[in-house]
């Protein structure tokens, strides 16, 4: 199993999916359940292929596993695979979610299934690549091919302004990954390879860092997404349909995050810090502003939009705390977030497909004829709010702590961020699931189905687990984490030697 | 001149002279039998461009031919076997349509070879009076294939417009060779490079070179002498507006790296600026002029003024990776803008004829999934998003510019193609997102082959595209 190209093999095994789908029709009685079957079966064993990545990962090594090396297209460029402490959960969450996507589409995507399906196993393919890359090229290709497919999902599938909102979301993400193209044509140019493992040991001079951070700032910011670069995130979450969201909110943004630690903190250790003022009063800026928006809102899937934002605040003031707390509590909550956002995605679509509106008016009472939902949709709310014993909790406490360790009032701020979210995410529950049923459209609906069940339950088990339990998580983290602010205040240190010696 | 000198040169120029005497052999077949010839002359053309690639790819031996006014370098190789390739391929897409444009005389088989054996002496050319020659032979072709279609008002405007603007063209072309030749007394593009190099450089030089620039640049149909195309691609009938925009770019792309990197090269700080100019003029005119257009001749006629400025990027690097970015750009270029081009002669309804405004496509994914699956892949590597072979293009020949450290016109570059994106997944948009309006009628085969392949090109180039980048890489080497 040690040369077997794990790697290779995951990213691409979707891709078996796609050709399988390509050859069924879907006209007919059994081309729906056909196509359905085969999307299923195939995100699902990838997803039991990837966790054998998980087992064979070693905890105690810092640096790159599993890694495959090919050389690509005779220009220097390579096929670089490998991951780290670092990558490797997230390519486990992106093959776990995607099963659910499947399942969450099972009746509410009317038209088109097969195209469909076979957009989101592409969009399978290149965020496993994003993940695993270990060449700058190869990370800019498999980053910027999301584009093609959720620009189609959004708009084939999507909602009422779904051009519109596809449009925003191809032409703002488009614009900060070109600066970053640029950067990292400067980083071949510099260096002479665009190997990462070589990238990350180069140190590249201080002025050449600000310009290069500022690059990956452009791309990473717009995708994660920052205050004031958000604004397409919004439009795009409330167009998809269930499963593009839960991709977007639930991968999709993590490449930023990623991406932000992988480049920015660990290549530019010096930008990072001249610039982890700058990152924190947007961080800390898009935990409250955004909160206060989200309060505001009347569409479900706008609200939980908003709070992703929020969330994210807490994941980018974290990482360029860069130090071990507020590192790893960043990477814990981009996997919780993963989880629990895709999860009220989820349990928006529960409701968005037996009465078609996303109107936070429309709902009432719902507690009354669906207890199952009810419960379901309040631990997702608790985690979101990051209730203690739940995984929502862990990563914002170490966020805050980190950032507390730099800079007191930057965690004050943060930790104000908690209450609002308390208040829109309890808010929203009250709204939808107490208060008196009274509302005619809603007394005939029903309870979780055993399709839904099978979708929630395990995100539930999984929130209350790794709330109680997040050492496995932790464990796998440690040493890439450890290593990485070992590398970056060594670098720091470096600078401040060179500084004293010249005066 | 001794015989052994004739006949190396004889051998360098084979291709040329294959479709030098084929050509005239061609038009004898069609003069003798009146136009009931003319399947079997287009037949013949495209075997005699055939057999030129093939010998040109096959048949060993480099170098300069006839005194050194004719020059066969890997450079010269690559570019004359992608511009044949574009030549044979509009060739082919214009069989099915010749009735209904009324191309259906011999003497378009005849008058596209010819056009062909212009570029090819264009591509070759190593002195500036060859240069001229074989841009007047491939212009003249083309000026008379624009106006083809006589009955078609549009078709003899795009000609003669074509025909008024690039004899002012030719005109100030020939001013500016006649200037260089004044200050150096060379017509050889290795010995005005000799003369520059050694010598400090008149303004009189100056002005000479801008002029050859300029000229250059309105066959490449760059900002600002980009007027016509966008006339000229409406109004010449499709299937030469499909020849117009492969090979002819190709060859005069060609000859302005030629004569850059290898006459100029001396002063390249003085062509570099007019170079980024023109480049970032082209990049920005097509980004945003192309945004309003509804015809989707017009729409590619702006497109390819934008493609012109990306591939100028990579020559206003002036070195090696930048020349072979170009060399690999108006590779990609082309075969993506026949590909469009042979969706576009595939827009034709049942009843009615053919249809060019960009909204005739809306619902293609419902009535003719293969060809708005092909045209979505070429709309986003147009746009050069990767794993798509328009990103390489790009990656390319901003890899040069970075290096060359032109950083602005990298920056105002890359941010054009995202205004130029728009454009793109506006075509996207209709195909996938809007409603059928009605079908389009059945897709010849010869199309479907063509856009076909160029699919299939753009997809598998990142898994195939090695061995291209490989020889683009080689052919740069000629200069360097």
């Amino acid at each position: 199993m040690t040369d077997w190209p794990i790697l290779s093999t995951v990213t691409f095994l979707p891709l078996v999916g796609v050709l399988l789908l390509l050859l069924t029709r879907e006209e007919g009685p059994y081309g729906r359940r056909n196509i359905l079957n085969v999307s299923l079966f195939t995100t699902a064993f990838t997803f039991v292929v990837s966790l054998f990545i998980w087992i064979g990962f070693d905890n105690s090594n810092p640096g790159f596993q599993m890694v495959e090396k090919h050389a690509w297209l005779g220009t220097g460029i390579s096929y670089h695979l490998g991951v780290d402490g670092i990558s490797m959960l997230f390519v486990i969450l992106t093959t776990f979610l995607m099963p659910f996507c499947v399942l969450a589409s099972w009746d509410s995507v009317g038209k088109r299934l097969k195209e469909y399906m076979i957009a989101f196993l592409l969009l399978e393919v290149v965020m496993v690549g994003v993940f695993v890359s270990l060449d700058i090229v190869l990370f800019y290709v498999f980053f910027e091919a999301t584009l093609i497919p959720m620009f189609v999902i959004i708009g084939v599938w999507g909602g009422k302004d779904r051009v519109y909102a596809s449009y925003k979301f191809f032409l703002y993400t488009l614009t900060g990954s070109v600066l970053m193209m640029l950067a990292v044509m400067a980083m071949y140019w510099q260096t002479g390879t665009t190997d990462i493992t070589v990238l990350l040991k180069y140190g590249f001079p201080a002025g050449m860092q600000t310009w290069l951070w500022l690059a990956c700032f452009a791309a990473f910011s717009v995708k994660m997404p920052m205050w004031p670069v958000h604004t397409w995130l919004p439009d795009a979450h409330v167009q998809a349909p269930t499963a593009g969201s839960v991709i977007l909110a639930g991968v999709m943004l993590k490449l930023g995050g990623y991406g932000f630690v992988r480049f920015s903190l660990a290549m530019f250790p010096l930008a990072s810090d001249y610039f982890a003022p700058f990152v924190f009063t947007l961080s800390v800026l898009a935990i409250i502003y955004t909160s206060l928006v989200a309060m505001m809102q009347d569409d479900i899937k706008k609200l939980i939009a908003y709070s992703s934002v929020a969330h994210m605040g807490y994941v980018t003031m974290g990482i360029f705390a860069a130090n071990v707390q507020g590192l790893q509590g960043a990477l814990f909550q981009m996997l919780s977030h993963g989880i629990v956002s895709g999860a009220l995605f989820l349990c928006v679509g529960v409701v968005y497909d037996r009465l078609h509106t996303r109107e936070i008016a429309a709902y009432g009472g719902l507690v009354n004829n669906m207890p199952k939902y009810a419960v379901a949709f309040m631990i997702f709310t608790m985690a979101n709010v990051g209730l203690p014993g739940t995984s929502g909790f862990v990563g914002e406490f170490l966020t805050i702590i980190g950032v507390f360790r730099v800079n007191t009032w930057v965690a004050l701020f943060a930790a104000t961020g908690v209450i609002l979210s308390a208040s829109y995410a309890l808010w929203l529950y009250r709204r939808v699931i107490f208060g008196a049923l009274e509302k005619e459209s809603l007394k005939g609906l029903l309870d979780l189905s055993a399709r839904e069940k099978l979708i929630l339950y395990p995100l539930v088990a999984l929130t209350i687990f790794y709330g109680f339990y997040p050492a496995p998580i932790f464990d796998a983290t440690a040493a890439s984490v450890d290593q990485l602010v070992n590398n970056y205040s060594a670098a720091l240190q470096a600078a401040k030697d060179l500084a004293l010696n010249v005066h | 001149m001794t015989a052994e000198i004739l006949s190396l040169s004889l051998q360098l120029s084979m291709p040329e002279i294959i479709l030098a005497v084929g050509s005239l052999a061609l038009l004898m077949i069609g003069v003798f039998s009146g136009d009931k010839s003319t399947s079997t002359v287009t037949g013949l053309a495209v075997a005699l461009l055939l057999v030129a690639g093939l010998w040109l790819i096959f048949m060993p031996g480099e170098g300069e031919a006839y005194g050194g006014a004719f020059m066969l370098d890997p450079f010269a190789r690559f570019m004359k076997v992608v511009a044949l390739i574009g030549s044979i391929t509009a060739m082919v897409m214009s069989v099915g349509r010749a009735q209904s444009d009324q191309l259906d005389h011999f003497e378009f088989p005849v008058l596209l070879v010819l056009s062909t054996l212009g570029m090819m002496l264009l591509i070759s050319a190593n002195d500036l009076i060859a240069f001229y020659l074989g841009l007047e032979l491939m212009s003249l072709a083309l000026y008379v294939i624009a106006a083809f279609n006589r009955d078609s008002i549009r078709s003899t405007e795009a000609g003669l417009k074509y025909f008024v603007l690039g004899a002012l063209s030719s005109g100030m072309m020939l001013y500016g060779m006649s200037l260089v030749y004044g200050f150096t007394g060379n017509t050889g593009f290795d010995e005005i490079a000799g003369i520059l190099s050694s010598e400090p450089r008149h303004m009189g030089l100056i002005f000479g070179m801008v002029f050859i620039l300029a000229g250059a640049c309105f066959k490449i149909s760059a900002v600002p002498f980009h007027m016509w195309t966008p006339d000229v691609y409406e109004g010449a009938p499709t299937p030469v507006t499909a020849f117009f925009a492969a090979g002819p770019k190709v060859a005069a792309m060609a000859i302005l790296v030629r004569i850059v990197s290898e006459a100029f090269l001396p002063i390249l700080a003085d062509w570099r600026q007019i170079i980024v100019f023109v480049s970032i003029a082209s990049m920005l005119l097509g980004s945003f002029a192309a945004i309003g257009q509804r015809n989707i001749k017009r729409l590619m006629a702006y497109s390819s003024i934008g493609h012109m400025g990306y591939a100028l990027v990579g020559l206003a690097a002036g070195s090696e990776t930048g020349v072979s970015g170009v060399v690999l750009y108006m590779t990609i270029y082309m075969v993506m803008t026949l590909g469009t081009f042979a969706c576009i002669m595939a827009m034709r309804r049942k009843e009615g004829g053919n249809v060019e405004n960009v909204d005739d496509l809306a619902g293609l994914s419902s009535t003719k999934p293969f060809m708005a699956i092909v045209l979505t892949a070429l709309m986003f590597s147009m746009a050069g998003i990767p794993p798509l072979a328009g990103f390489f293009a790009k990656y390319f020949v901003f890899v040069a510019a970075i290096e060359a450290k032109l950083y602005a016109l990298s920056v105002i570059g890359v941010l054009s193609s995202v205004v130029g994106a728009y454009y793109y997944l506006r075509i996207v948009k209709l195909m996938w997102f809007d409603e059928a309006q009605g079908e389009f009628a059945r897709i010849s085969g010869e199309l479907r082959l063509v856009f076909g392949l160029s699919g299939l090109f753009v997809t598998a180039y990142v898994l195939f595209g090695g061995p291209i980048g490989i020889a683009a890489n080689a052919a740069a080497k000629s200069f360097f």
